[in-house]
């Protein structure tokens, strides 16, 4: 463990600039990544080190990822920023029909190693079309891979690996975490995509998560163990492919399972984890039904008590679990 | 003549009263009381505000995420408008929208958009629904250089143009793109050439004059609800503030800010209206008051106003 502290994004930052040390391949391409430094910070002062290899572009998210994924096919490992998840819908035929099926229409003859980094989330009052978290849309798309870290250390790590990935990676940062500190190694050392945290250890329920609801389940695993109640945090980190061996050996052992996320419930990831629990052996563990906690079916309110009132706190994670262990 | 005075009059209370209430929102902004980030338009009071008082009272318009100066230019209620960007009950969409998702639609306001270039289209299905329901009204739809770059834009103009949709594209062009320069997002002199590319009708007009904007767009409307097709006008002004709250405005220098400051559209109108002795002091300091008063009042109200209740939140997904 190390004792250096970085922010969230102070440590995406550094994965890409000790990446791009290492390889000339790499540059980054977005809108106002330059010397606005990026919408939320993150690109910093990378300009001045990296020079031409920070990209800025016009506003035409279909032009620059289409651009980067073409790229990529060339052996550039492109990384791309798209400002606000919620803008990856303008962009939608590139990383659907474009990025995500080169590799396997092609024989494996062609891979598109780039990565899309962007903001998602609510919490800071962007309104309906700047808050959304839609990476269920993403991981219904074979061929791309999809991570969502929950600490500075794993925003690293996890970008570490996003980027000597041979896929097309997208790197869903969550908006409100970027100030959050955390001890982040100096070393450029990659955290495995497809393998899940286990936060929290316990014996009474097991809480799967990811992202920016990651916090609130930890704050309410301290409310639940003042209570008796020890639980299982586990924090996917890679939405797809999804650790769901984790799950399933969690839920044997604590025969319980709560799901929070901060998407909207219906067709969320909830469903999938759940599943993966119900169509395993893991399933005659269950002691209960499984829980899901998610934003209400609704876009993402701008007023702040709607914003906020949609969504799960930790009171309500905790008394969820306490009613179904009880 | 007096038709002429009631224009002026109200064009300089408008263009005040959009000044004094984003004025009013950067300070509530400041204090946390507008949640979120806001995108202020001061300096593009004369484009935003002229430009809609040349339209006939049931045309239709649709703004951008720059878009309190383009709601009051076309008439909305500074009362409810700064009740939603304080997320409250009472505001024009009961909190839900905030200060990026104004819109007024019994007044024929269809909205602000945050996601620049995507309204390009929207407004093409406004004007196609007048064309095919043949009311004889007409569509302004703002956009800004930026967004001109994404290819929503193009498919619009296109689509307008084959289909002679009565639609103004209205660009305000203030130079940036966020941080970026117009020069490092496009590099065709005009965004009238962007037009010619559709065959469209299109001028250039120097924004900040509040009196070119409201004749530009006058004849604009005229040709329009006149079934020859769309036009686009490209509306050359800066906005004296940052892209948002957040913005630093590391990107430009000083003298140019300082030079556009020299040349503000509310100077800018009252000098000429004062030279062509269209209006006295006394009249010109009255409207800035009334302006200044009603902005004043919204406030109060806004603050006063109640929050919206979470057991509604659901009400109003589906139609
Ligand atoms: C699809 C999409 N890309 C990027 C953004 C972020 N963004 C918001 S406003 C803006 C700049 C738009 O510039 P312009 O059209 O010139 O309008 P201005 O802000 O200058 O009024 C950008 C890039 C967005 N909201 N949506
Ligand atoms: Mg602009």
């Amino acid at each position: 463990m190390t004792d250096r502290m970085l922010t969230y994004r102070e440590a995406v930052r550094e994965a890409m600039t000790q990446a791009m040390r290492r390889d000339p391949e790499i540059v980054v391409m977005g809108e106002d990544i330059g010397i606005y430094q990026g919408s939320f910070g993150v690109t910093g002062q990378m300009y001045k080190e990296f020079g031409d290899r920070i990209i800025d572009t016009p506003i035409s998210e279909s032009a620059f990822v289409g651009c980067a994924i073409g790229a990529a096919m060339e052996g550039m490992r492109p990384i791309v920023e798209i400002m606000f998840s919620d803008f990856m819908t303008v962009c939608w035929d590139m990383l659907v029909n474009q990025a995500a099926k080169m590799h396997f229409m092609f024989g494996g003859k062609l891979s598109v190693p780039m990565v899309l980094r962007t903001a998602a989330g609510s919490g800071t009052g962007a309104s309906a079309q700047h808050s959304q978290s839609l990476e269920a849309m993403l991981c219904h798309v074979p061929g791309l891979k999809v991570v969502a870290p929950s600490t500075p250390a794993d925003a690293k790590g996890l970008l570490l690996a996003a980027i000597a990935d041979n896929n097309p990676v997208i790197f869903l940062e969550q908006k409100t975490l970027y100030p959050t500190t955390g001890p982040v190694p100096e070393a450029a050392d990659p955290v495995p995509l497809g393998k899940a945290a286990t936060l929290r250890k316990g014996t009474d329920c097991t809480i799967v998560s990811y992202g920016r609801m990651v916090p609130r389940c930890l704050k309410a695993a301290d409310m639940l163990e003042k209570q008796g109640i020890t639980v299982d945090v586990i924090d996917l980190r890679t939405l797809l492919p999804m650790d769901k061996d984790a799950v399933r050996r969690s839920v044997k052992k604590t025969g319980h399972l709560v799901i929070v996320h901060e998407a909207v419930k219906t067709g969320g990831l909830g469903g999938e984890i759940a599943a993966a629990v119900t169509e395993s052996d893991a399933f005659y563990a269950l002691k209960a039904p499984v829980a899901r906690l998610a934003s209400r079916d609704v876009p993402v309110p701008f007023s702040p008590v709607l914003e906020e009132g949609v969504l799960p706190d930790e009171a309500a994670i905790a008394a969820t679990v306490r009613q179904l262990v009880r | 003549m007096e038709q002429k005075e009631e224009l002026l009059a109200k064009m300089y209370y408008r263009m005040n009263q959009a000044r004094f209430f984003e004025e009013k929102v950067s300070w509530f902004n400041s204090k946390g009381k507008i949640n979120g980030s806001v995108h202020l338009a001061i300096g593009q009071e004369a484009s935003s505000v002229a430009s809609c008082l040349a339209l006939d009272e049931k045309d239709f318009i649709t703004m951008t995420h720059r878009c309190h100066a383009q709601a009051i230019g076309q008439g909305m209620d500074v009362k409810k408008m700064m009740a939603e960007l304080l997320g409250k009950e009472t505001g024009y969409c009961q909190g839900k929208g905030g200060s990026l998702h104004l819109s007024n639609m019994a007044d024929h306001n269809v909205g602000s958009n945050d996601v620049p270039g995507m309204g390009y289209n929207l407004a093409c299905g406004i004007a196609l629904a007048q064309m095919l329901q043949k009311t004889g009204n007409i569509v302004l739809c703002f956009g800004g250089d930026g967004s001109t770059n994404e290819g929503d834009f193009h498919e619009a103009l296109n689509l307008a143009s084959v289909k002679q949709l009565p639609v103004i594209f209205f660009i305000e062009n203030n130079y940036y793109s966020v941080s970026t320069a117009i020069e490092d997002h496009m590099k065709v002199e005009s965004i009238t050439d962007r037009a010619a590319a559709y065959e469209i009708p299109a001028v250039s007009i120097d924004g900040n004059d509040a009196l070119e904007v409201y004749d530009a767009t006058q004849k604009a409307a005229e040709f329009v609800r006149s079934g020859e097709g769309p036009m686009l006008i490209e509306s050359c002004t800066y906005r004296m503030c940052g892209h948002d709250s957040s913005d630093l405005q590391l990107y430009r220098s000083k003298e140019e800010m300082e030079e556009w400051s020299q040349y503000d559209p509310i100077a800018n109108l009252k000098n000429q209206l004062k030279e062509d002795q269209l209006m006295t002091d006394e009249v010109l300091r009255q409207l800035e008051e009334n302006a200044k008063r009603s902005v004043n009042e919204a406030a109060d109200f806004a603050e006063n106003a109640p929050e919206p209740s979470l057991e509604a939140v659901l009400d109003s997904v589906y139609a």
